[in-house]
């Protein structure tokens, strides 16, 4: 059981803001003292340069470097810790993939993607297009998760790697990874899988679900910013090119080339985020004790509430599948109908006033603020998916293991607050 | 009311019953500005006689800011000379719209402001 009430004590972030309801962690999380304190320890202690030094406290930082590569790795599934590349964050992981997937790709090859993507895993894989390969994207069903049939359909024999995500940062939906795993290999596709908003939130196995790369963030799981991780299955990741060139991926450099550094290091060019690594697995650490069944219940508890609350609050129109089994703890919502801009038309409709029957999502988020309860408004980096949903921009709570029903209570109180406010 | 609370109900009233919304029929220029970050989107129409801006009207959608100051500038550009629309300075602008707007509200306020900079330094042209 996930006691939030007990678990707020460890975030200092929340006695030094005492009222602060903070409903943003799909965006980012807080930290635990847990996690800043591995991360001074590392500072205080032995702080060098890893994997060149022959002195001890250089020796030091590696073995901690290196076994937190191993902890993050047993943390997702993996059973060797070469299989886990240390990035910046999702972003980077996918821009890595993009590109050193890409290098064998022809024109005519296909990527498929969906409509809910976020930006992170459409950009990278559109930069393909220069080259001649064609980005399809599989589309939504009317509950607000991925249509698997639309899926099959647009999948050819062209499709070289399906990647998506496994919990939408926008409607929740949790997609059914390991179904879509077989039918991507049975079609002689990689999967890639975005597990930027699943890693964090529940149990994950890639052996399990059969993914040939999975990336994520660590500053969305209790980590700090500036360090994330690609899990690649270990005989495709060695058979990559690298991605940046530099120190560290190199094993051998003349004036008219190099040889590359084993894998995963030939990834890794650079110094890496040292005490970014340290802090991620404390951050493992600080999880896998909560334990991640936990985790994921307690959010499916949340939502579960939140959904029920908000069926009953008056022009409350929100996204994704209303079963919270399916439902990650991502809640976007709109204060009645928030329409995209439309020049031609609403040109033509002269009568129509500006503020239509709906609150923007910027006047809820600020509204909302007065209140300290702390929410995102916008696109949330997924602006095909808001054209999709025929809106220019949602609201969105998003929950963590220190978020209570308490927390879901002030939500939907301000949630009157600015129906109050813009009231006609 | 303190001056914030008065400035809120002013915003508030122009978000509800816009000035100069809807085509303006013999427009000479006109602009849509757009804030990719929220999705707020302004179309200025002006009409230029001469030195002078004879009418303007702007359609739009998004929040209450952005949509607010829309028509307040419509209101305040109306019969002015180019050269005074000109010489109207962004922070004055600010000022007349909002209290404590902050960074990112700032952006949904300075959307009109910049169409109508846009059309006045292109007609000027």
């Amino acid at each position: 059981m996930i006691n939030p009430e007990r678990i707020k004590k460890d975030f200092p972030i929340f006695s030094n803001n005492p009222d602060l309801c903070y409903l943003d962690s799909a965006a980012t999380t807080q930290k635990p003292r847990q996690v800043v304190d591995a991360i001074e320890n590392y500072y205080y202690s032995c702080n060098s340069n890893v994997h060149r030094g022959i002195y001890k406290i250089s020796e030091d930082a590696t073995n901690r470097f290196e076994s937190s590569r191993e902890n993050i790795s047993k943390f997702i599934g993996s059973r060797d810790p070469r299989q886990v590349v240390f990035t910046r964050n999702t972003t980077e992981s996918l821009n890595l993939l993009a590109y050193t997937l890409g290098k064998s790709l022809h024109a005519g090859d296909e990527i498929l993607l969906s409509t809910m993507e976020h930006h992170s895993n459409m950009i990278p894989w559109q930069f393909l297009r220069e080259k001649g390969v064609i980005v399809k994207y599989a589309d939504i069903t009317p509950e607000g998760t991925l249509d698997l049939h639309d899926l099959t359909g647009k999948m050819t024999k062209k499709t070289k790697i399906v990647s998506l995500t496994h919990v939408s940062n926008v409607l929740g939906c949790i997609n059914p990874v390991n179904e879509i795993a077989k039918i991507a290999h049975d079609n002689s596709s990689l999967f890639v899988v975005d597990g930027a908003q699943s890693v964090p939130h529940m149990p994950i196995d890639v052996e399990r679900m059969n993914c040939d790369f999975l990336a994520f963030s660590g500053h969305k799981m209790l980590g700090p910013a500036g360090i994330g991780g690609l899990y690649g299955r270990f005989d495709l990741l060695d058979n990559l090119p690298p991605f940046m060139g530099g120190g560290e991926m190199i094993l051998n450099v003349s004036l008219d080339g190099a040889t590359w550094n084993e894998t995963p290091l030939k990834f890794e060019a650079g110094t890496p985020n040292i005490e970014g690594a340290i802090g991620l697995s404390a951050a493992v650490d600080y999880l896998r004790k909560l334990g991640m069944d936990n985790v994921r219940n307690h959010e499916k508890e949340l939502i579960g509430y939140t959904m029920k609350r908000a069926s009953e609050v008056e022009d409350l129109i929100f996204y994704g599948p209303r079963n919270p089994e399916m439902h990650g703890g991502v809640f976007t919502f709109n204060i009645g109908d928030v329409p995209a801009f439309d020049l031609e038309r609403d040109l033509s409709e002269r009568s129509v006033s500006i503020s239509s029957n709906g609150i923007h999502p910027h006047d809820t988020a600020t509204i909302m603020d007065r209140d300290d309860i702390a929410i995102r408004s916008g696109h949330h980096c997924a602006m095909p998916l808001m054209t999709r949903l025929g809106v220019s921009a949602t609201s969105r709570a998003s929950f963590y293991v220190y978020n209570s029903k308490e927390d879901v209570d002030r939500f939907f109180a301000a949630i009157n607050d600015v129906k109050v406010a813009f009231a006609k | 009311m303190t001056e914030e609370e008065i400035k809120a109900e002013i915003i508030l009233d122009h978000y509800r019953n816009p000035r100069n919304y809807g085509k303006l029929e013999n427009a000479t220029s006109a602009i849509t500005e757009y804030n990719p970050i929220c999705g707020d989107t302004v179309h200025m129409q002006i009409l230029f006689e001469g030195n002078a801006v004879r009418d303007a009207k702007f359609i739009g959608r998004g929040c209450s800011i952005s949509q607010a100051s829309a028509s307040m500038i419509t209101e305040m550009i109306k019969g002015k000379t180019v050269d005074e629309v000109m010489a109207m300075k962004k922070d004055d602008f600010l000022s007349v719209v909002g209290f404590n707007l902050g960074p990112a509200r700032e952006k949904c306020a300075l959307l009109s402001f910049n169409a109508v900079e846009k059309l006045v330094k292109g007609y000027k042209k």
